[in-house]
């Protein structure tokens, strides 16, 4: 019988403790902080920018423009530093930012536009023009809501990434596969495939295509919470979405 | 980066949280109810050829605490064996780290899904938790977390007390060896059962949940038998209004329906009072004083009015009376009549 080969071997319990990105922003050494705001500008810019396009209902120019001036502002001005877990999670808090950001841009329209002589992690906005155009948000959400889901998103955006490189590297290609057709895809026009049509599909027993699955969504699971105790603000606030992405709603 | 639709993310959500049974000797079926603490899936024992109920532990990122923890419930429900308590059949950690503990699988409802009861059911329902309430002070445990989301009514009206995953092991075992045998299995000789190493709750720590927690566990203090009579009083007044008891016990005078009789009332505010000396000394008074209200006899919570003694003894007796009040209009009918 053919036996689970594990992703990462027998060490497949959770990964080990990283610091959060928003406590490494404000690390003494340049290259942490760096690298932490990289973390942060990577999880965080495409809810900002989609925020500023639907919720501030901005045009895509305008919201390029504030998206990158406002996390050039958070680099100049120490914003994240100023982050305080007591009074909420990062997440809300950024996105009070932006707005607080936005408002006073458009009190001083005219003024000198910010942040375009400023390098950070090159931002695709025309991916994220693309997603707003072909995947419209739905109006049923508030801007709180949407910004949430958008963030959520991004969230297992990077993690299925990063999942995807991994496997890649492992030379695990049908693991990614069938966890891409059968998790990740098939909500498209064709129904989703049964365990039987993927092992067809890939000329594998069926067993193994529940193995197979079964070890890729552990390791998901995995680089999700790792990717997200680095992005939240607290311990506190990594248990509580840890929680909500799990299906478990705290309140 | 991979485009991934709301229904996507529902789907990885909910792929991440199933649990992976690989390497264990059950089998997933369907998952039963969510919480706060956790999930509760339906699963077959392979091996024992049985379906029981697998709780999840809500924890993202366990730790070696938390299974001693884990350990240490699934030692105190091993010790618990009455009626009234759902037994653990095994307890263990997934591949991926999460905890889990098997127990039975109980066929019925939880109490917040049997609402609403009628006043004769509520009493009765926590007369028979008191009595698994009681068993386990017994045994020095505390529940610490009684609610309606705890508690199971069973195909044949079995009162189930659930999910002892915040009970608390006292050092000493209650003194009342007379009234534990009456109860169920006899309390044993042995100590209770010992907390691992860094199991117990540090001091100051809160555990229970919002609107059934004691004022002195909410406060983050030790919690004694009079947090788990607060809990009954809690759920006797969820059970008469549908609601738990407002936080200010000022507001508590007009929180039950005006149907519900005063004696009642006066054993729902006395397992609520705001400090342990002031309620039911225990699980068992709770349960005395239903069971005096039950047969129309003076509860120890109330003191009566010469009116409410008269209505209370003209109910009680109400067939003698009627009976007495017969003769006596027939005597006079007859009477009247011969005098005629």
């Amino acid at each position: 019988m053919e036996r689970d080969t594990r992703i990462g071997g027998n060490r497949d319990r959770f990964p080990e403790t990283r610091r959060s990105a928003v406590r490494r922003a404000a690390d003494a050494d340049p290259e942490v902080r760096a690298r932490a705001l990289d973390t942060l500008i990577a999880a965080y810019w495409k809810p900002v920018y989609k925020h500023l396009r639907i919720g501030w209902k901005a045009s895509n120019e305008e919201a390029k423009d504030w998206t990158q001036g406002f996390f050039a502002r958070c680099l100049e001005k120490g914003q994240i530093e100023k982050y305080d877990p007591a009074r909420g999670t990062f997440r809300a808090y950024l996105r009070l930012a932006a707005d607080s950001y936005v408002s006073n841009e458009r009190k001083a329209a005219g003024r000198l536009k910010r942040g375009g002589d400023v390098a950070f992690v090159p931002l695709d906005f025309e991916t994220a023009e693309g997603e707003i155009r072909q995947h419209p948000p739905s109006d049923d959400l508030s801007a709180e809501q949407q910004f949430d889901q958008e963030w959520t998103r991004t969230l297992f955006q990077l993690s299925h990434s990063a999942l995807a490189a991994a496997l890649r590297a492992e030379g695990k290609e049908v693991h990614l596969a069938l966890f891409e057709r059968y998790d990740l895809e098939a909500d498209g026009p064709a129904p989703r495939p049964t365990y039987q049509e993927l092992a067809t599909a890939h000329a594998i027993p069926v067993t193994q295509v529940t193995n197979y699955l079964s070890a890729t969504r552990r390791r998901f699971r995995e680089i999700v919470l790792r990717t997200l105790r680095e992005i939240t603000g607290s311990e506190v606030e990594f248990a509580e979405e840890a929680r909500r992405l799990l299906g478990i709603d705290p309140t | 980066m991979k485009w991934i639709s709301d229904a996507g993310i529902a789907r990885l959500r909910a792929g991440m949280e199933e649990p992976d049974l690989t390497g264990t000797k059950y089998r997933l079926r369907s998952l039963l109810s969510r919480g706060g603490m956790g999930a509760v899936y339906l699963v077959d024992d392979l091996e024992l050829e049985r379906t029981v109920a697998l709780k999840l532990l809500a924890l993202p990122d366990p730790t070696p605490e938390d299974l001693a923890r884990l350990t240490q419930e699934a030692r105190i429900l091993a010790q618990l064996e009455h009626p009234g308590i759902v037994p653990i059949h095994d307890v263990g950690s997934l591949a991926d780290g999460r905890l889990y503990y098997v127990m039975k699988w109980v066929r019925g409802v939880r109490l917040d899904a049997r609402m609403p009861v009628s006043l004769e059911e509520a009493v009765s329902i926590v007369e028979r938790l008191c009595e698994a309430v009681a068993f386990a002070h017994a045994h020095g445990v505390i529940h610490r977390d009684l609610k309606p989301e705890n508690v199971m009514v069973g195909e044949f009206g079995e009162v189930l007390v659930l999910d002892w995953g915040v009970a608390k092991v006292r050092p000493q075992v209650d003194a009342r060896p007379e009234r534990t045998a009456a109860l169920g299995t006899p309390a044993s000789p042995a100590s209770p059962p010992s907390l691992p190493n860094g199991a117990g709750t540090q001091p100051g720590t809160i555990l229970g949940t919002p609107g059934y927690m004691a004022p002195e566990q909410e406060r983050g203090e030790d919690a004694g038998p009079a947090t788990d009579v607060w809990g009954l009083g809690a759920l006797l007044h969820y059970l008469l209004s549908g609601s738990p008891p407002p936080r200010d016990p000022a507001e508590r005078g007009g929180s039950l329906p005006p149907s519900v009789p005063r004696p009642l009332a006066s054993i729902v505010r006395k397992a609520l009072a705001p400090t342990p000396e002031a309620r039911f000394a225990g699980a068992l008074e709770v349960r005395d004083d239903l069971l005096r209200f039950r047969a129309r006899e003076p509860v120890t919570a109330h003191r009566e009015s010469l009116f409410e003694r008269i209505a209370r003894l003209a109910g009680k007796y109400r067939t003698p009376i009627l009976i007495i009040v017969a003769y006596l209009v027939m005597r006079a009918a007859l009477i009247l009549w011969l005098r005629r």
